[in-house]
């Protein structure tokens, strides 16, 4: 078995057996939803439904109803679809680079994390999708036969790599997410007594009866999939950020964009788990499997992140009045001192400034602080993505052209929307579905359970 | 003889076997058991198929039967039964015909379609505006298909047939008649010889009867008039010849879009400004509010309007100082230095100069007179013998005319291309009088203000539909020809007047008997009138042979001139009114290409507003930032006690501080909800000095607190000391200095030491060049002067949608061709790069026009980042797009460096909002697309696309011919619209061609060249005739 040095901290809290384990998490699934579950099911749906209002507003009417004009062609739209895609790396961050590195506090988190990947992904891929023009022609984009003769994609195109560096994104996480999931399942069908829902968890498992070579098969299956999925939290933020990267607009033109926005990515993506589990551990009560030393870690990754983003940001700024380009320099002067200074100062602010306050234990260990701290670090980081977008675009060359981005009703309640139906989705997961590995975390309970490791300290 | 052979169908019937002759006479050959079938009662007791089943069978079956037989609607296309003589459908014909409403005379092609007319172009067969045309002009087409035109004429608001509308005309006009009644006819300026023969026969046949015509110019250069009538003893304007004229003084002139001839006059200063030929005129500029003319002055000097006279005086003094005449009595003010240095530019270049002043004020004019002929111009760039007829108007005249009708003189009453219930001052009271004239009888297309108060509305067709001629200058003598069948039940005056004559004869053979009689009669190349009428009609105008020029005698008095001119009355606010490029006086204030037009100036669109200067505004507390979401403040304005309420006021650098502007032509109802557009400011002028005055000092503005949308297309002024964007240099350095000193090369440095950007590529060369066509344009910033006459040429041809005001304020016009229009900034803020203050421009800025649409980079950016390659390059150079193919992500529009693209934010042609005022809403204004150019859905990108429809056309008829397509043959509607010849097009690689000429220029230069993106549309560097060399 695998034996932890006693100074490390436990993983999990107080005297669990197997089986409370098993109860702690399953609680929500076996038992009815509470009241603070529906309040917040209600809401989110509110948003969600009113976010589709606007979305079949926006198809039906056009792209005219959003605050685009002929210069800002991308504002909203492409903003919460970096800020959406950079939340969904957390997760996969989280379950294969952490897996491959053996952390295993990962445990706690990484089944959440994983679904607000997919979510947030689910999210992104909506904003692609309703910012075209023709949405009914977006098959266009996949390189499929057709009947056009020649006509085929631009492979030159960053957005055409998008398309495929989300869409295997997606599938590699979705299949990662599903596989941890089939032993927890198990569990569910085994414990339902109900007929229906006993069903319905009997084929979600696909038959797994938990002998040795089926869990043998689990971990391989696993690794490689995070063998898999390691790249690819790396590719796909890399490729979005080339939508900007290989374009001329001062602003996006820039070769550092790809590891800047990758870290910017796990920055956003592990702040929106920190939002999600500080209300999640509270909520669903498991304290003792979701720890002060958890978010400690998460809070360790946001500075580390948060601090490369802040280089970025740096060299951004001195790389611009370096290379001697006048439309590059004034690109980042109008940034700081033009009519979106103060989205600039927000993001400055939210991703630069406070993340540092971290380097204090006494804060980092406060969960109402790093609460809210989370919030600010989402805020900043859709800033970030406003402001390289929208100040880069509404005034590049030609200043006759230069013009202001004022977001519409359509513009808010198509985010908002988003948000909604993330919420509805996270909240059915929360409500249906394990949501900590309960099977992955018995494995740890004899090495870093409490109750194991002080009796280790006695003797 | 008969057919005696024998046909058989086999070999039975041949020979006639045994079994062929039994069944020969069987109706069938073989036997139907149609009796084993039904006969058996068994058998059919036993069949599933039941009496109920078989009725739904029958029913399917004719149901199915008769649905198949259904057509699918099929709207009415009716082919030609007889083809019509030289219409072929897909090929478009060109009619000569000309143009003129009381403003703008312009010789024009009709572009006409299956019959429709779809397109205006210049005729370049005249050597009056040799092609050119203006926005008002080439927008003309769009008001063919307004729907709000009369259908039938009018009596007491319901619409009658001509049959009704002239027997009551006839019963009233003769009754007036035959007591000797007053009949007036109040027209605007007419100068055709038909219509004016017409009008003479119209007052021969009545001798007993007081008939006159009054013409009344609503903008009116009587002053001129009657200082010409008093200096040479004509009341006419004289022709101008700015092509020789080194040295323009323009004292309010602005000569480049509302004075008189305004055409031609451009045309004439852009060859006077070519820096090639070794020298170009200096033009000197004084105004209160910024003209056209004004921004493309060399030297600008902002002076109020009330002190024109003053200059003027002073410029008299200045130069009669010189050349030893006596001098005239003139207030001191304190831009003397400037006059003098503009006096002495004259007199350096007399002879070959001119001075030019746009008061109504005869008194100024007279001095202009005596300046002018002080410098010996009469008979080099100024000519009175062969004079102008373009406006004829005489302030006096029309104010007493107005004066007998209130007393209740005036019988009859035809109005004739006048709106003066819009236009007439109010304090001329002139719908008061109206009602005391017994029979008023408005001549009129579509509903006005006049039209409202009159009892008899004649409904005339465009002039589009019309026959017509005109004499604009001596011995200048035009058709103007239908080119479409009226489309509603109209009658032009001419015929109107012919019939209330009692007269059979239509006014085509009206025009024909004069032409016949008159120009036919003294001219020797035809020797028969059908000849020679055909070919004019072909040509679409005929010159006859100028008159002698007469030795010139000035004869103003210009001491009594100048006691009048240079009285300074002393306000705090004075007040000019000014008429807009793309509105005018507001005769077509109705059509929405206009209305969208970016003023050149302000840049703003579908409104008029206050302009003032942006100090002023900020002393008063006024916004001086506009459009978008930041909305203007307005005002309550009283001028010559006349109200406005609400009235945006704009910070306008170049404005005369302590002055105000207004434009003319606004506030009329239009569109299908009859929408007033922006307010009337015509009834705030007033006489003065028996002339109606262009300015008022009598003027003040309460703030109101409240604010106003505004819509425009730049909201930022500067260019932000961006040398690659626009570069301009002086004359002395052009001449004297090297290329790199005002056009330097982009250089980088690379590992293999400095290069040329255009050596370092990042993508293998593209193929065009040097192979084929490369199809290329290049634009002279130097001959532009940003009329945006290109603007709506494109619109026409390119099918280009109307967006209405919403959309322009939120940035999303759709012109694929735009000029943008750039201030100068303190040049010392430029030097330091203080960015902030950059943005502001001068209180008396220099301001650059360029026109800017797409680049047709060879390295597009935008052509590399489409998914779906929906743009892409053709091999003659153009970047295309392929409409079917685009989603819409916008991403080609972000990553333009120029901001070219435009994206159809919403179906313009089906959504409800735009129906107000989108003219391919309808059945009438669909008419006006040009089929060759598909009308873009929504959700897709469109651009500038080099006019490929054109461009395919031509080398068509090149292939047709079996030739090459010549230089200059193919034009782009941009192109061929420039009143300066300011846009060349060609094939770059032609090494004859003019544009590649252009392209290798030392004043050629590509726009952000650094940015690697190659582009075919060069620009020549802007050469400013100035001593200092201000960036």
């Amino acid at each position: 078995m695998h034996q932890e040095a006693a100074i490390r901290k436990p993983l999990i809290l107080g005297e669990k057996t197997y089986g409370e384990i098993t109860d702690d998490v399953l609680a929500s699934v076996t038992g009815k939803a509470n009241k603070q579950w529906w309040i917040a099911f209600g809401i989110a749906s509110v948003m969600a439904l009113w976010g589709i209002g606007c979305i079949l507003y926006l198809i039906g009417v056009g792209i005219g109803t959003w605050g685009l004009n002929k210069t800002v062609g991308w504002a909203w739209d492409i903003t919460n679809f970096v800020w959406w895609v950079g939340i969904g790396h957390a997760g996969t961050l989280i379950s294969a680079v952490l897996l491959l590195f053996r952390q295993k506090w990962r445990m706690a988190i990484n089944r959440s994390a994983e679904a607000m990947t997919i979510f947030a992904v689910m999210m992104a891929a909506v904003w692609p999708g309703i910012h075209m023009g023709r949405i009914w022609l977006a098959y266009f984009v996949f390189p499929l036969p057709n009947h056009f003769g020649s006509l085929w994609v631009n492979f030159n195109s960053p957005l055409l790599w998008d398309v495929f560096a989300i869409s295997t994104y997606f599938s590699v996480s979705l299949v990662f997410w599903y596989i941890g999931l089939i032993p927890d399942f198990a569990t569910i069908r085994d414990r339902m007594t109900k007929a229906v829902p006993k069903q319905i968890y009997g084929l979600l498992a696909f038959g797994w009866t938990g002998n040795a070579k089926a869990w043998n098969r689990f971990e391989e299956i696993s690794l490689v999939l995070a063998g898999l999925a390691t790249p690819l939290v790396f590719s796909v933020h890399s490729i979005v950020s080339m939508d900007f990267a290989t374009s001329v607009i001062p602003g996006w033109h820039t070769t550092i964009f790809p590891p800047y926005f990758v870290s910017g990515a796990v920055f956003s993506g592990f702040a929106m788990v920190l939002t999600l589990l500080i209300i999640m551990r509270k909520v669903m009560n498991l304290e003792s499997y979701i720890t002060i030393k958890h978010i400690e870690y998460m809070n360790i990754v946001i500075i580390v992140t948060g601090s490369i983003v802040g280089v970025a940001y740096l060299t951004e700024l001195f790389i611009s009045w370096y290379s001697g380009v006048e439309y590059e320099s004034y690109a980042f002067i109008n940034r700081a001192t033009g009519p979106y200074w103060w989205a600039y100062w927000a993001m400055m602010t939210c991703n630069v400034i406070s993340p540092q306050v971290f380097w204090f234990k006494k804060l980092r260990t406060n969960i109402g602080f790093t609460f809210f701290m989370s919030i600010v670090v989402n805020i900043g980081m859709w800033f970030e993505r406003f402001v390289i977008i929208v100040t880069s675009l509404h005034r590049d060359y030609l200043p006759s052209s230069w013009t202001m981005f004022h977001p519409t009703f359509i513009d808010i309640g198509c985010f908002i929307g988003t948000i909604g139906i993330f919420f509805v989705l996270f909240l059915l997961f929360a409500r249906f579905f394990p949501v900590l590995p309960l099977n992955e975390l018995k494995t740890i309970l004899k090495s870093s359970g409490e109750q194991y490791k002080s009796k280790a300290e006695e003797h | 003889m008969s057919n005696n052979k024998k046909y058989w169908k086999g070999v039975e019937e041949l020979n006639e076997t045994p079994s062929f002759q039994e069944s020969k006479n069987k109706e069938f050959s073989e036997l139907i058991p149609v009796e084993d079938f039904l006969g058996d009662a068994n058998l059919l007791e036993n069949s599933q198929t039941t009496r109920r089943d078989f009725l739904k069978y029958l029913g399917f079956g004719v149901t199915a039967a008769s649905l198949a037989a259904c057509e699918t609607p099929v709207n009415k296309v009716i082919p030609y039964v007889v083809k019509t003589d030289k219409t072929s459908p897909g090929v478009a014909n060109y009619f000569a015909t000309s143009y003129f409403d009381g403003n703008d005379y312009c010789d024009i092609l009709v572009k006409t379609r299956e019959g429709r007319p779809i397109k205006i172009e210049g005729n370049k067969m005249s050597p009056l505006t040799k092609g050119g045309v203006n926005a008002r002009i080439n927008s003309s087409v769009l008001s063919l298909y307004d729907g709000n035109r009369f259908k039938s004429p009018m009596i007491d608001g319901s619409a009658v047939s001509w049959t009704t509308f002239n027997d009551s005309i006839k019963k009233e006009l003769s009754a007036i008649l035959s007591k000797g009644g007053k009949v007036r006819l109040l027209t605007n300026t007419i100068h055709s010889p038909s219509t004016l023969r017409l009008i003479a026969e119209f007052k021969s046949n009545y001798p007993e009867a007081d008939i006159k015509q009054v013409t009344y110019d609503a903008i009116s250069y009587s002053g001129m008039l009657e200082a010409n009538l008093e200096s040479f003893g004509k009341a006419v304007l004289p022709s101008y010849n700015l092509s020789k004229a080194k040295s323009i003084v323009s004292i309010g002139a602005d000569f480049m879009s509302s004075f008189p001839s305004s055409i031609e006059l451009t045309h004439q200063y852009a060859s006077g400004r070519k820096p090639e030929n070794g020298w170009m005129s200096k033009h000197f500029q004084f105004e209160s509010s910024m003209s056209l003319t004004g921004s493309n002055a060399d030297v600008r000097v902002p002076v109020k309007t009330s002190l024109h006279g003053a200059v003027v005086a002073n410029l008299y003094n200045y130069i009669a100082k010189k050349v030893g005449a006596s001098s005239v009595s003139a207030a001191n003010i304190e831009i003397q230095e400037r006059i003098e240095k503009a006096g002495e530019h004259l007199l350096a270049n007399k002879g070959a100069s001119i001075v030019l002043s746009g008061s109504n004020d005869k008194s100024i004019q007279v001095l202009v007179n005596g300046i002018n002929d002080m410098l010996g111009n009469y008979g080099s760039t100024i000519d009175i013998a062969n004079h102008s007829n373009e406006r004829k108007g005489i302030d006096g005249e029309v104010s007493s005319l107005v004066k007998e009708m209130s007393a209740g003189s005036v019988d009859a009453l035809m109005m004739v291309g006048v709106n003066p219930s819009l236009t007439m001052p109010s304090s001329i009271n002139f719908n008061e009088a109206l009602g005391k004239v017994k029979l008023a009888i408005s001549f009129a297309s579509r509903p006005n203000e006049t039209t409202t108060n009159t009892k008899y509305i004649a409904a005339t067709p465009n002039y589009l539909e019309s026959w017509g001629d005109a004499n604009p200058k001596t011995g200048y003598y035009a058709l103007i020809q239908p080119t479409i069948n009226p489309l509603f039940d109209t009658k032009q005056f001419e015929d109107c007047l012919l019939s209330w004559m009692d007269k059979s004869e239509s006014y085509y053979d009206y025009i024909r008997a004069t032409w016949e009689s008159t120009l036919f009669a003294n001219q020797t190349e035809s020797v028969f009138f059908g000849d020679f009428w055909n070919k004019k009609l072909h040509d679409g105008l005929y010159i006859s042979k100028p008159e002698v020029l007469e030795p010139i005698v000035f004869a103003g008095n210009v001491s009594s001139a100048a006691s009048q001119a240079s009285k300074i009355v002393s306000s705090d606010w004075e007040i000019e009114f000014y008429e807009k490029v793309g509105i005018g006086s507001g005769n077509q204030a109705s059509n929405p290409w206009l209305q969208e037009l970016p003023d050149p100036i302000s840049k703003i669109t579908w409104d008029n507003y206050l302009v003032m200067n942006p100090s002023d505004a900020r002393e008063n507390g006024f916004a001086t930032e506009y459009g978008e979401q930041k909305n203007a403040d307005t005002v309550n304005l009283t001028v010559n006690g006349y109200s406005f309420e609400n009235i945006p006021v704009i910070a306008q650098p170049g404005q005369t501080k302590g002055t105000l502007g207004v434009a003319l032509g606004y506030g009329q109802a239009i569109g299908k909800k009859n929408e007033v557009i922006g307010f009337n400011a015509y009834p705030a002028m007033a006489m003065n000095n028996g002339s109606i005055a262009k300015y008022s000092t009598d003027v003040s503005f309460v703030a109101t607190g409240e604010d106003y949308q505004i819509a425009t297309t730049q909201t930022h002024h500067t260019v932000m000391g961006r040398t690659s964007v626009v570069r301009e240099t002086n004359l002395d350095t052009f001449k004297n200095g090297s290329k790199d000193d005002y056009n330097p090369a982009h250089i980088l440095s690379t590992g293999d030491g400095p290069k040329d950007v255009s050596e370092i590529d990042l993508w293998a060369e593209h193929p065009v060049k040097k192979v084929g066509h490369h199809w290329g344009m290049s634009i002279d910033l130097n001959a532009c002067i940003g009329c945006g006459s290109c603007v709506t040429s494109c619109n026409s041809e390119n099918n280009v949608p109307v967006v209405g005001k919403d959309e322009v304020r939120r940035s999303r016009e759709m012109h694929w061709m735009r000029i943008d229009r750039y201030f100068s900034s303190n040049p010392e803020d430029v030097e330091q790069r203080n960015y902030t203050s950059m943005e502001t421009p001068e209180e008396n800025p220099q301001v650059v026009h360029q026109p800017m649409m797409c680049q047709h980079c060879n390295h597009a950016p935008c052509e590399t980042v489409c998914p779906v390659a929906a743009t892409t390059h053709s091999d003659e150079g153009i970047n295309q797009m392929t409409y079917n193919r685009c989603i819409g992500t916008r991403y080609c529009a972000n990553n333009c460096p120029y901001k070219v693209r435009r994206f159809n934010w919403f179906s313009y042609q089906n959504l409800n909002r735009f129906e107000a005022l989108n003219p391919s809403q309808d059945d009438l204004g669909r008419m006006v697309l040009n089929p060759d150019v598909t009308v873009r859905a929504r959700g897709v990108m469109e651009k500038c696309s080099l006019c490929v429809q054109i461009i395919q056309t031509g080398k068509l008829e090149a292939k047709k011919e079996g030739r090459k397509v010549i230089d200059g043959e193919i034009e782009t509607a941009c192109a061929s619209a420039c009143p300066t010849h300011a846009i060349t097009f060609g094939d770059l690689n032609d090494e004859s061609s003019l544009v590649r000429k252009a392209s290798e220029s030392n004043r050629s230069y590509r726009v952000i060249e650094e940015v690697g993106t190659q582009p075919n549309i060069y620009y020549q560097v802007k050469v400013r005739n100035t001593e200092t060399n201000i960036a």
